[in-house]
């Protein structure tokens, strides 16, 4: 969301420099398991994932970008019911997504378990390859002339003059503005601030395979969301669903739950029976974070005029280069296609 | 099945054997789980049963003690398991390991790391042709399966181990073509007053060459092999001088074999660390990256001890005895009263390091060693991405070694990295001007061995997923 921000504002003519404490898109958009799915975003966000699918379309290859299609599955009548339910709203909020039938699906995607109670369908799904976003944007920046420094630690931040200095262990460097896009990390850069967001983070686990033969070619999700599966093009089955790993950002990377874990894969296995002697290779954990509304944050920092804070946007996958863009527009004084989020706003009561 | 334990030694080696007999004397649990079916890990490793009897070695001597004391001991040994993941919790540690293709969990009050070594060899155009085999493998299959490998053998690399596979393959009725060494004699004459330390290795190193200059194997040293040739496998190698830098020079000569054994030395199999949570520190006199440690095997993570090459290559007689402070402190660690003098296995442990760390530094890498990878050459052997690619991605700007495995998936497949992290650190080293010390592995993940869905997943019932909020709409 950094870069595509910065991307942005290049454009409108305003120089910017992206720090980042660790190389960049590591945080959480290159650890991801690459998702592109319209099936699983919120009714009201669904304008801006269309959008951002149409970002990620436009970078193509250079991020392994594939509109494949993809399937929501049901085993079960609650489940189905859910499915209906969830997706003739996502629908009417301009997905296009349609219920298909069984034999359909058995068609598109012979290996899946046979005992599907529901099925439903958008042909815009897809995926993209998560770990070549760091290169990607990397790339981007150095072609617009964006400058950018990975493995800088924010230490602390000063008001002066002109703007703000903000100082690493062993450097500094002043701007005129600030953005904040750290995702998970949003809540302690922000206490520099003296504001305190309510930032929270899942610890969402990914797993990949050795390379398999072609199993399945359709993005796989699950009713209840507790499965995404893809295989990709090398042949590597890449199983998600937000299973929760251990740990917070303070700590550095999240662990992995073995008991966790082992559900994900049971539950993938179920979904792709054919997969069961496929070895998984690696198994990591990353953080997505999100606020008590579940609904981003994408504005200026609460009680600043020159801050700004973008982040919290639970897809953010999906919609992180298109609301980037947004939020370059914003800083831009421009008016943005589609309206921002308030961080300023009030949240329901944490729910522990 | 065992869940719960005492103290957990991971590693059968001489290191964790020696914990595990250490700690079973003062009468706590103690379940040693290794990869291998039998105990002694790689330096001792058991001969298969299919082979009633052959004659002794030291290392079959050693070995064959060990495995007695085992099984006379009250230590449980779990053979033939694979440790996939530790998890730090509330016991303080879980231990998953996969046996016979079902995953199980120990729980353990303290832990003792003793996973070793394992090897490092530069990648040489044609190194992946078959018939290239590296030198602490071609020992595994020595020492399991009695065999020579191949009919005619060329040996290249670094250290001692390049004398005791020559006399190996000798010695199981092979035949060696050549030794090719890029240390010279007066790296080994550096090393003389070490080895005074242990007079046995010393007159036995020197009995094995001395064996190779009655059988007429010559032997170059301050060479290297540039290049592996061959069809569908090898035929013969390219060998050159190299100079003090290890850069190779002059003119290419050539030795025909169909099997070439290769190595660039040791290094800490550290992954196991990584997940413990115990931080890594470079330190090329030990082989490189290596656990962050204090004495008596200590680490940074409480009830987590480290023992043997695993900790930083000092050889097996250190292994032993490190192996032994490391279960006295498990046993302290527990409330444990020591009765053993830790003053005098300290003292020992010492005097044994000192020698292996000299045999180390005979393999410490120098400058030269890179240029051996050209361009085309395979680096990451399990997604076969050369030199150039690795290079390529670098000048797009990636910078440490998690940028690059996640641009060009160098380190990404079966193997973890195992065979390809060195040479890659070394590249990101070369190519931004700075010392291997600032170019950090990349973060652990597990499973430290590919392991399967099925064995993962257990027996699995749908109606036990938990059926959680659906999330917001």
């Amino acid at each position: 969301m950094g870069c595509a921000s910065a991307l942005q504002m290049a454009e409108g003519g305003m120089k910017s420099i992206v720090l980042d404490q660790g190389d960049l898109g590591q945080g959480a958009s290159g650890v991801n398991a690459g998702t592109l799915s319209l099936q699983i975003k919120r009714v009201k966000l669904m304008p801006y994932a269309i959008r951002g699918h149409q970002e990620w379309e436009s970078m193509g290859d250079a991020v392994g970008f594939r509109k494949t299609g993809g399937y929501t599955l049901a085993f079960t009548d609650h489940e189905a019911e859910l499915l209906h339910e969830r997706m003739s709203l996502k629908a009417e909020a301009g997905a296009p997504i349609e219920f298909v039938s069984n034999s359909a699906l058995r068609e598109a995607e012979p290996n899946l378990a046979d005992q599907v109670v529901a099925a439903s369908y958008c042909a815009e799904d897809g995926y993209a390859n998560s770990s070549l976003t760091g290169q990607f944007y990397r790339a981007r920046l150095k072609q617009q002339g964006v400058q950018y420094r990975e493995g800088f630690k924010l230490l602390g931040v000063e008001a002066c003059n002109d703007g703000y200095v903000i100082r690493s262990a062993n450097t500094t460097v002043s701007a005129r503005k600030l953005l904040f896009s750290a995702g998970a990390w949003l809540k302690s850069l922000t206490a520099l601030m003296g504001v305190e967001l309510p930032v929270q983070a899942r610890v969402n686990t990914v797993s990949v395979t050795e390379r398999l033969p072609m199993l399945t070619r359709s993005v796989i999700g699950h009713a209840t969301g507790l499965l995404t599966m893809k295989q990709k093009t090398n042949g590597t089955l890449l199983i998600g669903g937000g299973w929760q790993g251990r740990g917070t950002p303070e700590q550095g990377r999240g662990q992995v739950d073995t008991d966790s874990l082992r559900s994900n894969l049971a539950l993938a296995r179920h979904v792709l029976p054919a997969a069961e002697n496929a070895r998984i290779l690696r198994s990591w954990t990353g953080f997505e974070a999100h606020v008590p509304d579940f609904y981003p944050l994408a504005g200026k920092l609460p009680g600043y005029e020159d801050v700004f804070v973008l982040g919290c946007v639970r897809g953010g996958y999906t919609i992180g280069p298109y609301i980037g863009k947004l939020m370059g527009d914003y800083i831009l004084e421009r008016t943005t296609e589609l309206p921002l989020f308030d961080p300023g706003r009030s949240f329901p009561e944490v729910v522990v | 099945m065992i869940t719960d334990t005492d103290i957990a030694v991971i590693g059968a080696g001489p290191a964790g054997c020696n914990a595990a007999l250490l700690a079973a004397e003062y009468d706590f649990s103690v379940v040693m789980l290794d990869e291998q079916v039998s105990p002694g890990g790689q330096v001792w490793r058991a001969k298969s049963p299919a082979i009633l009897s052959a004659p002794e070695t030291p290392e079959s001597v050693a070995g064959e003690s060990v495995r007695n004391a085992i099984s006379q001991s009250n230590v449980t040994h779990l053979g033939g398991v694979r440790v996939w993941h530790i998890e730090r919790s509330e016991d303080p540690f879980v231990i998953h390991y996969e046996n016979a293709g079902v995953s199980c969990s120990l729980s353990c009050r303290c832990l003792v790391i003793a996973t070793g070594a394992r090897e490092t060899i530069q990648p040489i155009p044609g190194w992946t042709l078959p018939g290239v085999v590296g030198m602490a493998g071609a020992t595994s299959i020595f020492k399991q399966d009695l065999i020579p490998i191949g009919s005619k053998m060329v040996v290249s690399g670094t250290g001692p181990l390049v004398f005791f596979v020559a006399a190996e393959q000798q010695r199981l009725g092979g035949e060696v073509a050549a030794i090719v060494t890029s240390n010279t004699l007066l790296d080994w004459i550096k090393a003389l007053p070490a080895m005074l330390l242990r007079p046995g290795l010393l007159f036995r190193g020197l009995r094995w060459i001395t064996a190779m200059y009655v059988n007429r194997i010559p032997i170059y040293w301050g060479h290297t092999v540039t290049r592996v040739e061959g069809e569908s496998s090898v035929s013969r190698v390219e060998f050159k001088k190299i100079s003090k830098d290890w850069t190779p020079q002059g003119q290419p000569r050539f030795i025909e074999c169909d099997c070439v054994s290769l190595g660039s030395g040791l290094i800490s199999a550290f992954e196991s660390f990584q997940l413990a949570g115990i931080s890594l520190e470079h330190n090329s006199d030990l082989g490189g990256w290596i656990p962050k440690q204090e004495q008596d095997g200590r680490t940074n993570v409480g009830g987590c001890f480290i023992c043997g090459d695993g900790a930083g290559i000092r050889g097996s007689l250190a292994a032993e005895t490190h192996g032994k402070l490391a279960g006295l402190s498990a046993v302290a660690f527990l409330g444990a009263k020591i009765n053993h003098s830790i003053v005098k296995l300290r003292r020992e442990y010492a005097r044994a390091a000192s020698f292996g760390e000299a045999m180390s530094k005979l393999s410490i890498p120098r400058p030269g060693l890179t240029k051996l990878t050209t361009a085309k050459t395979v680096v990451c052997r399990c997604e076969g991405i050369t030199r150039a690619e690795i290079e390529d991605e670098m000048n797009l700007g990636a910078q440490s070694t998690i940028s690059v495995k996640s641009g060009v998936r160098a380190g990404m497949g079966p193997c973890g990295g195992k065979f390809c992290q060195t040479a890659i650190t070394d590249l990101i080293a070369k190519t931004k001007s700075c010392p291997v010390s600032q170019i950090a592995p990349p973060t652990a993940r597990p499973p430290l061995r590919p392991i399967s869905v099925n064995t993962l997943a257990g027996d699995f019932d749908y109606s036990d997923l938990p059926i959680s909020k659906p999330s917001p709409l």
